[in-house]
């Protein structure tokens, strides 16, 4: 049986930054991946990572602009502890290899970014993401003798001792089906967002939301889940994502009629306000008949007023993306967008070491809520958040261990698991099939809990999800093998994403206000009186998700009104 | 109050749905069975990828179909696939384009070659191309002591290594690679593109012993043979021949290495032949690269390479007749001039993906120009507009 120091679930730049801070204090590590770790879902973050590192610039600010973007559900001494550590990690990552693009003097460069009140978004091309993933991995390929990898291996449980501890994990080798139970002083969730509850959005196909719902059935808290960011330009044809980096590089926002509509919504900012503001706006547009296309659904992103060359050295990637994707030359006209899915504010509730409410059990990353981002992340403050809180945790879980005796666990949980896969398999074909309550989950969740919601249309939606649970329970698959049965492992994520869904629904149904990314019709206002904090989430004796309230951390910015 | 519906295209039915077949090569290794070709009928608008094809069978028909993916947007490099007997991604592939490309109009979707299938379209990476990426030191070895904030480095530097740092490992190239289906133990295009990028960063400090490193191995940057299949597979633009080239050009034209495998003096015969006579002159190659025909080292090699040259004849890459008679180009002024030109450089110009040259035709700069003056008096109207309608509000 592997036992290590530390464990960790998920290889995106959450995991493996961890890891890697794991290591480097010594511990003996562990990293375990349902895909290859460069193919997680990090690799498709395409603008950049913010930090104050322009002299003229102080955390200070950045710090500010992370809470006003957070509607002010951001807790501020995290917050603080994000920005002021930024400018230190990206100096990190541009000493193990990150290629950065630089300035005319050599320095590192700095683009605009939305909500962000001057330049201050490293990147490398538009694939930034991709550029710090891989140079991670090329680390971890370095620290082969320190940490151990295990990669396409699929997380399915943790384990709780009789302390209470959580004291490693059970997973599946997708490549021969063999179950195995992993020990573990401490174990680090970095398993990434939970995206393919909705359809169409922007995350890959393996954000389905595992490690919220494995903390969350092991009895830790789930905090911020009402806040799904919808991200302002997502192609229509196929909602992939264009990077806020296009608008930061100049690129502009026209309804059917031509007209530059941010000037309603942010007259200063215009197409750089907060995400929320942007998609509200673009959607009010659409709503109103404003729209372009066949179907009006769309506005269009006009990237054609940024100079050509720029483009072609700056934003490849989408110049790409249009042309492969949706025919469409950005450098000569614009493209159809609309809000889209993108990311979830919320997650397993932890404080800035990374610590949850299960002992010996950490999350950072997407999976995780510090909570930094409240209710609307700010552009590149993702991949920071990844990495600091990644850094931190794997600091933290590594001190923590070294002054711990190894857990002794059984393997009773291995064969709970290995029934329970067993009777996925051979369930008969009565019921749906799996990919059916997966499509009708995505298009519902995008319907009702989408830019705009109210209770009616909410309640719909949680209606939904109850029946789907139901019908999951006796929903089918084809592959009976053991060797890649991917299929067994897409019943078990659909059980994942059903427990998400369920604390979205039922935290924005709670949420009697609008705030960030939570924007309700039928209470159009913030209400800092009466909603200044944050709803949790846990699971009560029965199954079902139970609602609470934890406080807003305030230092030094009291709320005020939010205008771009 | 009615329910907010979010305006929502996945609503209405999508028009221009079409047909497609296709033909998937399954293999199920607990079968005992051979591999297999097993067709799927599969319904979707035909600019969609022929991954959302493979989806569909797998939703509807048949979930133990085996394949790796999650971003469906060509960056996660999951995909990799034969279709149509090129390689490629199934996500960056348009169902209409590989029905085009079809000769019995189904689209035959197979695993990468060069590696060995785990199941249907899902091959062992880390069995060749995973072990060749960590045959390259594949991390920075950067000057010591660091410095304090960030390395100052030329711009240009990080633009130009973007391009190999672009590679997402999806094993396309190494799917089709001629040297390494000969010699499984050649390094490979999208290794050796990742060495360019230690190579290419001025913040690595060991370019001198990896450029050494790959030169004398025989399986290094001399053993490919310039067939051009990585660059027509590689679907991120990464090129990994040209990286491969520059390996060397670096390592013999700045580093000066003159490796045991010949390489460099291999290569200066080419340019030399290529001056000569215009094109290459396959018979005068091994001879040439090994210090003339006279050389005692040249015969050996010549023995030893006949296996290569007969596989070449089989190829029909040099047929004997073009072998012994070797014509000269009849414009033979014009490459001494080119010969003039690039070798009175006094830097090498290395163009890539990135960092381009100012390429529009004058008429399209003017009419972008024309269209961002345009945006720009449309939005000054706009603006004036409004200054003019709130002062009226104001005054009123
Ligand atoms: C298209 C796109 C563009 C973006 N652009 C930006 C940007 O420019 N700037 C920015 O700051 N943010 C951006 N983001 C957001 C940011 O990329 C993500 O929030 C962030 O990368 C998440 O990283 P992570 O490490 O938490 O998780 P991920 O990278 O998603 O990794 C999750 C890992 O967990 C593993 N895993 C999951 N479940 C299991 C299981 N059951 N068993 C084993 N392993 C498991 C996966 O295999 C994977 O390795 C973007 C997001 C998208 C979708
Ligand atoms: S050009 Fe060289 S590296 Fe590329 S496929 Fe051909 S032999 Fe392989
Ligand atoms: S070089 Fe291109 S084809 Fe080869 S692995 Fe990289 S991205 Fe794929
Ligand atoms: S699915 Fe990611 S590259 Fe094709």
């Amino acid at each position: 049986m592997p036992a290590h120091d530390v464990l960790i679930i998920g290889a995106g730049l959450a995991g493996q930054r961890a890891a890697l801070a794991a290591a480097d204090a010594g511990a003996t590590v562990a990293i375990m991946s349902k895909v290859h770790p460069v193919r997680s879902h990090s690799v498709a973050a395409a603008g950049g990572i913010n930090a104050a590192i322009n002299p003229a610039d102080d955390w200070r600010s950045h710090a500010f602009d992370t809470v006003k973007g957070s509607d002010y559900l951001g807790d501020q001494d995290a917050i603080e502890v994000m920005t002021s550590e930024a400018p230190g990690e990206i100096m990190y990552l541009e000493h193990i290899g990150v290629t950065f693009h630089r300035n005319e003097t050599g320095h590192l460069d700095l683009r605009a970014f939305g909500g962000a009140s001057m330049k201050r978004t490293a990147y490398v091309a538009d694939i930034t993401g991709q550029a710090i993933l891989h140079v991670l991995y090329e680390q971890l390929m370095k620290y082969s003798d320190r940490v151990d990898r295990y990669e396409e291996w699929f997380n399915t449980s943790l384990l709780r001792g009789d302390n209470g501890r959580c004291e490693g994990v059970v997973a599946r080798n997708i490549r021969t089906g063999e179950m195995q139970t992993f020990t573990a002083k401490t174990t680090i969730l970095a398993t990434g967002g939970v995206g393919q509850a909705f359809k169409p959005t922007t995350n890959g196909l393996i954000c389905t939301g595992d490690g919220m719902s494995l903390a969350y059935r092991s009895g830790a808290r789930l905090m911020d889940m009402e806040m799904i960011q919808y991200h302002p330009t997502t192609m229509t044809a196929n909602g992939f994502l264009i990077t806020e980096g296009a608008r930061g590089e100049g690129a502009h926002l026209r309804n059917a009629n031509g007209e530059r509509f941010m000037v309603e919504s942010a007259p200063n900012k215009m197409e750089l306000a907060s995400r929320d503001v942007v998609s509200r706006a673009e959607q009010k547009e659409i709503n109103e008949g404003r729209g372009t296309g066949p179907l009006k659904d769309s506005v269009l992103l006009d990237v054609t007023v940024v100079p050509k060359n720029r483009v072609l050295e700056a934003l490849r990637e989408i110049v790409n993306l249009g042309r492969d994707f949706a025919g469409i030359d950005i450098t000569k006209e614009p493209i159809p967008v609309r809000p889209g899915q993108h990311y979830t504010m919320g997650g397993v509730k932890t404080d800035v070491d990374g610590e949850t409410d299960i002992p010996g059990l950490y999350a950072a990353g997407e999976v995780a809520c510090v909570s930094v981002h409240g209710g609307n992340r700010l552009g590149a403050n993702s991949l920071l958040d990844t990495l600091i809180f990644g850094r931190r945790s794997g600091e933290h879980a590594a001190k923590v261990a070294a002054s711990m005796a190894m857990p002794k666990v059984s393997d009773a949980q291995l064969r709970d698991d290995a029934k329970q896969i067993a009777a996925i398999i051979d369930r008969p074909r009565t019921g749906r099939r799996v990919s059916e309550i997966k499509e009708e989950l995505g298009e519902s969740m995008n319907k009702y809990c989408a830019v705009f919601r109210d209770e009616e249309g909410m309640t719909k939606g949680a209606e939904v999800v109850n029946r789907l649970q139901e019908e999951a329970k006796t929903a089918y698959i084809d592959d009976k093998g053991t060797v890649f049965n991917q299929d067994v492992l897409g019943a078990l994520e659909l059980g994942f994403m059903l427990d998400c869904s369920e604390a979205i629904v039922k935290a924005a149904l709670e949420r009697k206000e609008s705030r960030g990314a939570h924007s309700r019709t039928d209470f159009t206002e913030r209400n800092d009186e009466d909603w200044l904090f944050h709803l949790t989430v846990e699971r009560d004796g029965d199954g079902a998700a139970k609602l609470g309230q934890a406080p807003v951390t305030i230092t030094q910015w009291q709320p005020m009104e939010r205008t771009y | 109050m009615s329910t907010i519906e979010n305006t929502d295209a996945t609503e209405a039915k999508p028009e221009g749905l079409q047909e497609f077949t296709l033909r998937l090569r399954r293999y199920d290794p607990e079968s005992g069975q051979a591999p297999y070709f097993e067709e799927f009928q599969i319904e979707l608008e035909p600019h969609r990828s022929v991954l959302d094809g493979i989806l569909q069978a797998k939703a509807k028909e048949d979930g133990s179909i085996g394949v790796r993916c999650s971003c469906r947007a060509a960056i996660c490099g999951s995909c990799g696939t034969r279709i149509n007997d090129k390689p490629g991604l199934a996500c960056h592939t348009h169902l209409d384009e590989a029905l085009k490309r079809s000769k019995d109009g189904k689209i035959t979707i197979e695993p990468l070659g060069n590696m060995p299938v785990i199941k249907d379209l899902i091959v062992d990476m880390d069995a060749v191309h995973w072990k060749k990426q960590a045959r390259v030191t594949p991390w920075l070895l950067p000057k010591e002591p660091l410095p304090e904030r960030e390395h100052i480095v030329p711009r240009e530097s990080m633009v130009d290594v973007t391009q190999s740092m672009a590679c997402i490992q999806c094993g396309a190239c190494v799917s089709d690679c001629l040297s390494m289906e000969i010699d499984p133990l050649f390094v490979g295009p999208a290794a050796l593109a990742k060495a360019y990028r230690f190579v290419g960063d001025p913040r690595d400090s060991r370019h001198a012993e990896r450029l050494s490193n790959l030169a004398e191995d025989p399986h290094g940057i001399y053993a490919c043979t310039h067939c051009f299949k990585c660059i027509e597979a590689c679907p991120k633009g990464v090129a990994p021949m040209s990286q491969i080239m520059r390996l060397r050009r670096i390592a013999s034209q700045d580093h000066h290495i003159n490796d045991r495998n010949n390489g460099e003096r291999h290569e200066m015969a080419i340019v030399n032949s290529v001056k000569k006579y215009g094109t290459l002159n396959e018979a005068k190659m091994v001879p040439d690269s090994y210090g003339g025909p006279l050389a005692p080292a040249a015969a050996k090699e010549l023995v030893a390479s006949l296996p290569v040259i007969t596989k070449a004849l089989l190829r029909r890459k040099v047929t004997p007749k073009t072998a012994l008679f070797h014509h000269k180009n009849p414009d033979q002024a014009q490459i001494k001039r080119i010969y003039q030109e690039v070798q009175g450089r006094e830097q090498r110009l290395e163009l890539n993906l990135y960092i381009t040259q100012p390429d529009e035709d004058p008429a399209e700069l003017a009419a972008h120009e024309a269209h961002v003056a345009e945006a720009a008096a449309h939005d000054a109207a706009e603006q004036a507009e409004r200054a003019a309608t709130n002062q009226t509000e104001a005054g009123a």
